[in-house]
């Protein structure tokens, strides 16, 4: 993977040559749009069984997952 | 009843609201070819049964529509082409799946991808390669190449799909059919499982231009759950148009010279003479930053994939890897099995873009280099309605060429990354073979454009007259 990741890494290097950008403002978004807000109101959610059908281990209503291990020393 | 199944969906639908098609036989019929498809371009067909209730006089009809594996669809298998979302059923509908369903189109079938979207072959999908139905032995295109292959081979009436940097319009383009990527912000990605969030659009894949108008403006608008949706400025129009009287079409020399194949090319030329024909003017014009697009985009959109794909650890959905020793080795274990070699590439190349020391030469310039991009279709527009290229570089190429080396593969999207990063419109439109094999013709225009567009396009295709379907040309 290493020299596959190489070659992609050659090309993309190409983005050097364009030269000095400095006073290029970077694009954030590409659509001019306004603030997107609306009311904070409050509205029904997911139940928690229905949140938990998918986990591959589900326990106490919640997701079961292996111990982190011992605390570090 | 075949003949019903040989019509636009568009057609068809007319065909149900006239009360001359049953749409309960067109569902059977569909859902019939798609459980017997042989270019794996499905990875779930819905169950046979009674078909879904529908209302005659829906926008869609009854028409049924296949959806590409990475919406999410509500009790039905959204996988992504991955093997670590197996067997995730999600508890909600993507809003343009719920869009469609609201219109009249019930679901059909989900569609093989590229994992994550990631790829332009379907090649990259943990459930199997896509076959293109033109030819076997060929790709489909990607990342879209489920969704190209079903409506291509009859399989479906007509699908959805999504577009990060080309999967939509390059398989449209591999498999002879229309494919259009709307305007970014057009339609909602709530519930399309996300790869780039600054570039990923849904759009439509159709048999003809009629169709994918008719389908994009059942999914189009503002949507509270997608803060970056926006719409379209006014309703979608079926397209009308017969001439390009007064259309300026550009034609980027940076797009059409060095690695697109001479077939390609020489469909390409004879598509601009028809759209002389029509009345349009064509002209060179330039595109100084399209050649940095690729670059830019191998960097912008895998530094995104790298923080959206953070989500997969194991624990709350999809694949969990066995007999972890603790957490962390659960997390890595997980991924190590759940994710294949493409996308590990991206997240690995994504990471790096970021990392601390390389962010202002790789993720920010390429965030400038978009701006330059931007800036040189800004100023295209001064001079032109439309923008006008191959949509890929090359017909649809034999199975494994190209999985041996990542460059070749991204190489693909050539033609249709500069759009993706300045979030315009593009269609592809079937222009005719080379050697045998169909060639794809792409119009842009200035974003929300998207009604002139399709007119635009309709004209050329009326003109061409290609008929998108193998399977008569076999008959």
């Amino acid at each position: 993977m290493s020299e596959e990741l190489s070659k992609v890494l050659d090309h993309i290097e190409k983005i050097g040559e364009l030269g000095d950008l400095a006073d290029v403002e970077p694009t954030s978004h590409v659509i001019a749009v306004e603030n997107a807000l609306r009311a904070d109101e409050p509205r029904p959610s997911l139940p928690a069984e229905v949140a938990l059908e998918s986990a591959p281990e589900a326990d106490l209503g919640g997701f079961r997952v292996p111990s982190p291990g011992p605390a570090p020393a | 009843m075949s003949e019903a199944l040989s019509l636009s969906a568009a057609a068809a639908a007319a065909g149900v609201r006239a009360g001359e098609l049953d749409p309960a036989e067109l569902w059977h019929g569909f859902r019939t070819r798609a459980a017997g498809d042989d270019c794996n371009a499905f990875v779930w067909v819905a169950p046979d049964g009674e078909p879904p209730a529908i209302e005659r006089d829906a926008p869609l009809a009854g028409v049924p529509v296949a959806v590409k594996d990475l919406f999410c669809t509500k009790g039905v298998p959204s996988q992504a082409g991955s093997r670590i979302l197996a067997g995730y059923r999600p508890p909600y509908d993507a809003t343009s799946v719920e869009r469609l369903n609201a219109a009249g189109a019930p679901l059909l079938a989900k569609t093989n991808q590229d994992e994550f979207a990631m790829g332009s072959s379907t090649e990259n999908s943990a459930y199997g390669p896509t076959l293109n139905p033109w030819d076997r032995a060929r790709v489909p295109g990607g990342s879209s190449g489920g969704s190209a292959a079903a409506v291509a081979a009859g399989s479906a009436p007509w699908a959805i799909g999504t577009d990060t940097g080309g999967s939509i319009r390059q398989p449209a383009a591999l498999c002879g059919i229309v494919g259009l990527k709307p305007t970014y912000g057009a339609i909602s990605r709530y519930g399309m499982i996300a790869f780039a969030s600054s570039l990923d659009q849904a759009g439509p894949l159709t048999r003809d231009v009629t169709d994918a108008a008719l389908l994009l403006g059942a999914m189009v608008g503002k949507d509270p759950c997608d803060s970056t949706s926006v719409g379209l400025p006014e309703p979608v129009r079926l397209p009308s148009r017969s001439d390009l009287r007064g259309v300026r079409l550009g034609v980027p020399e940076e797009l059409t010279g060095e690695g697109i194949e001479p077939g390609v090319l020489a469909s390409f030329d004879a598509t601009l003479d028809v759209a002389r024909e029509l009345g349009a003017t064509v002209e060179p014009c330039r595109l100084p930053h399209a050649p940095h697009a690729l670059s830019a985009y191998y960097l912008i959109a895998p530094a995104e994939a790298s923080s959206n794909l953070a989500r997969y650890d194991g624990v709350r959905y999809g694949f969990r890897a066995d007999g972890a020793r603790d957490l962390l080795h659960m997390y890595t274990e997980t991924r190590e099995h759940g994710f294949g070699a493409e996308v590990k590439r991206r997240i690995m190349l994504g990471t790096y873009a970021l990392s601390s020391g390389y962010y202002d030469a790789y993720y920010g310039r390429a965030q400038k280099v978009r701006t330059r991009i931007s800036e040189d279709f800004k100023a295209a527009w001064e001079r032109f309605d439309f923008i006008a290229t191959p949509t890929a570089p090359s017909v649809a190429f034999e199975l494994g060429a190209k999985t041996a080396d990542p460059l070749a593969m991204y190489l693909n999207d050539f033609c249709t990354v500069p759009m993706s990063l300045a979030g315009i419109p593009g269609i592809s439109i079937p222009s005719g073979l080379s050697e045998g094999l169909p060639v794809g013709f792409q119009l842009a225009g200035p974003a929300f454009s998207e009604n002139a567009l399709l007119d635009a396009a309709y004209a050329v295709e009326g003109a061409i007259g290609f008929d998108a379907a193998p399977w008569r040309r076999a008959a």
